[in-house]
């Protein structure tokens, strides 16, 4: 990070010149804040879809903030209480009636799951329009899966809380998913809920990782993703690095130091991200049974399961996955597969730094066929994300193997079609105006 | 101290043998932790046998008891519906029972101790959900339905003696827990009859 090439503030005589010296003679704050912002040189050709990285963070802040307000009422218990309601099931409903503006802090850590993986899923998408994953910055996109794989865990760790119908059935499938594995499959699901079937011992361990375990992880991959960028430097819409032409002080030509020019940007993104944050939490909170399912807002009930039961929009292409292996071949059963399949399709993106062979980083300056490559892709992950929503039928289940298999495709010939692919030359230095 | 020095071989040897001392003892620090994760004491004490009274149960109806957390169904069933479990043998993955599913007294063509009294615990053996019934002929979800189940999360079905039919993401019959009647009119589910 070379932190300690930044020279220490020197005093001006004035008070708070003393104080910033005093400090920087025993804490490199100056330094750090020339390094990661008012001397971080970013290209000058950033776009709407740079926007998403500082929203991410936004998002975190969000959660950590709400979360740590709803802990102050939220009671992991699954005992019924005196009603015969579950007391984690009441505890949410407290909140959400008798707690002074709880309904507002349980709608914006909701809301923000949601827009987590909105915000998350549009930033991964940044990165395999631009080839931001591209040598030198593998490190960078492998933090960011595990950041992507954790936020995975943190929901669905987060969504049994609430200890409804769908908490429940949700939890009691994926984590019977695991009993599918050979020989340590049965004893491993039992570990994981903490008794025979789910309940309360499982709700007490979801609690604690979803609290403390998995955010301490995922603010720790942050600052990984973060510095690992700040060592190689951003990539652009262009693809092309900016550190190979600088001016005579070692400034990269094409770069703006990202504070206040980025810092100025991102505060228009987080304006208009709040604005609609804020229509939602307000006016459309469920929005539709998308983002709150319906069928949580009754109590968790052990002996029957809801008639449909559907994962959280943002696990559906996954869930779709799962369900399309219906074939038992080798010696695997059809179950194994599913849960196979499923866990692949989550890190199958860890490989794409090394499975991408194109000239051109940017899809400004690439081929056709990665062009109908990546658009397709969208559509298969769209279109498998709602089927995931619907119960299977024969036809929607063929159409869900489909895709799974272009899914996987995508990825498995990229060696191959994006090394012939006819790419187009890369300019010099960033095209902006 | 030199740092051009030949590298000292005994203090070497010393810092791979603590380290290796030390790595250990990481690991067996790691051991209660993860041990912990295993169900407690008091939840494998949890599963009490539970007495069920069934002399309000008619015929062609079910009920729902719990048992270890988990649902178990008691049916009982119509003549119609115990002739209709021999129609569909060909269409079930393991119309014989052959699967160790049951107890060795619930291994016959009713999967049952009485033969019109059926004890099933009602989780689907594919991820854990519970089956929707659809006990009624008029409720197909197969064709020619003789009464069953139909999973609502992924579409596997059973038979009204429990039994999965073939081709559906279930691969086994569902469990018959162990369980024996007290009296003409009261089952205890959750344990075997003592010197039985």
């Amino acid at each position: 990070m070379g932190s300690s090439n930044y020279e220490k503030y020197k005093s001006d005589g004035s008070l708070p010149g003393t104080v910033l010296e005093w400090v920087d003679a025993r804490f490199p704050l100056t330094a750090n804040w020339k390094a990661h912002l008012s001397e971080y040189y970013a290209p000058k050709n950033f776009n709407f879809w740079y926007f998403f990285g500082s929203l991410a963070l936004l998002v975190l802040v969000i959660q950590i903030v709400t979360g740590i307000f709803l802990v102050m009422h939220f009671k992991p218990d699954a005992s019924l209480n005196a009603a015969g309601v579950p007391v984690a099931f009441a505890s949410v409903e407290y909140i959400m009636r008798d707690v002074p503006w709880g309904w507002l802090i349980r709608y914006m850590h909701s809301t923000g799951a949601s827009a987590f993986f909105v915000v998350v899923y549009l930033h991964m998408f940044r990165g395999m329009l631009y080839g931001s994953y591209r040598k030198p910055r593998e490190l960078i996109w492998i933090f960011g899966v595990a950041i992507f794989l954790s936020l995975m865990g943190e929901a669905f760790f987060g969504y049994l809380l609430p200890w409804g119908q769908m908490s429940y059935w949700g939890a009691q499938v994926i984590v019977n998913l695991f009993s599918a594995l050979p020989v340590i499959g049965p004893d491993l699901s039992i570990m994981i809920r903490g008794d025979f079937v789910v309940g309360d011992a499982t709700l007490n361990r979801f609690f604690s990782f979803h609290v403390i375990a998995i955010p301490l992880v995922l603010v720790g991959l942050v600052a990984a993703h973060i510095l690992a960028l700040h060592e190689v430097g951003s990539n652009n819409p262009d693809g092309v690095e900016i550190k190979k032409k600088k001016d005579e002080k070692g400034i990269p030509l094409d770069g703006i130091p990202f504070h206040p020019y980025y810092t100025v940007k991102d505060i228009v993104g987080v304006v208009v991200f709040l604005m609609v944050f804020s229509m939602i939490v307000f006016f459309a909170p469920e929005l539709g049974g998308y983002f709150l399912e319906y069928n949580n807002f009754i109590p968790a009930n052990p002996m029957q399961t809801p008639p449909h039961i559907a994962p959280v929009w943002y696990f559906t292409p996954y869930y779709s996955i799962l369900r399309a292996n219906t074939v038992n071949f080798f010696w695997i059963d059809a179950k194994l597969w599913g849960v196979i399949f499923m866990g692949l399709s989550t890190m199958v993106f860890f490989l794409l730094p090394w499975l991408d062979r194109s000239p051109a980083k940017s899809i400004r300056y690439r081929g056709p066929i990665y062009k109908w490559a990546l658009g397709i892709f969208v559509v298969v992950f769209f279109i498998l994300g709602y089927l995931g929503i619907l119960p299977p039928t024969p036809g929607r289940t063929l159409l869900s193997q489909i895709c799974t298999v272009y899914y996987f495709a995508f990825f498995l010939l990229m060696p191959i079609y994006s090394k012939i692919d006819k790419c187009q030359p890369e300019p010099d230095r960033v095209t902006s105006k | 101290m030199s740092s051009d020095d030949k590298v000292d071989c005994g203090r070497r040897r010393l810092i791979v043998a603590t380290s290796a001392v030390g790595g250990v003892a990481g690991v067996a620090a790691a051991v209660p932790f993860l041990a912990s994760f295993a169900p407690s004491e008091r939840a494998k004490s949890a599963g009490a046998p539970v007495e069920v009274d069934i002399s309000k149960l008619a015929p062609g109806q079910m009920m729902t008891v719990e048992w270890r957390g988990k649902p178990v169904w008691i049916i009982n069933r119509t003549k119609e519906m115990i002739d209709g479990l021999k129609k569909i043998d060909e269409k079930l993955a393991d119309p014989k029972s052959e699967r160790k599913m049951q107890p060795d007294y619930a291994t016959n063509d009713t999967r049952s101790i009485k033969p019109e009294i059926m004890v099933a615990i009602g989780i689907c053996t594919h991820l854990g959900c519970s089956p929707t019934d659809k006990l009624k002929t008029s409720d197909a979800v197969e064709p020619d339905w003789q009464g069953g189940f139909l999973c609502p999360c992924h579409g596997s079905t059973f038979d009204l003696a429990g039994r999965v039919y073939k081709a559906k993401p279930a691969p086994d019959n569902l469990e018959v827990p162990p369980h024996y009647y007290l009296s003409e009119s009261t089952i205890l589910i959750g344990e075997e009859k003592k010197g039985a």
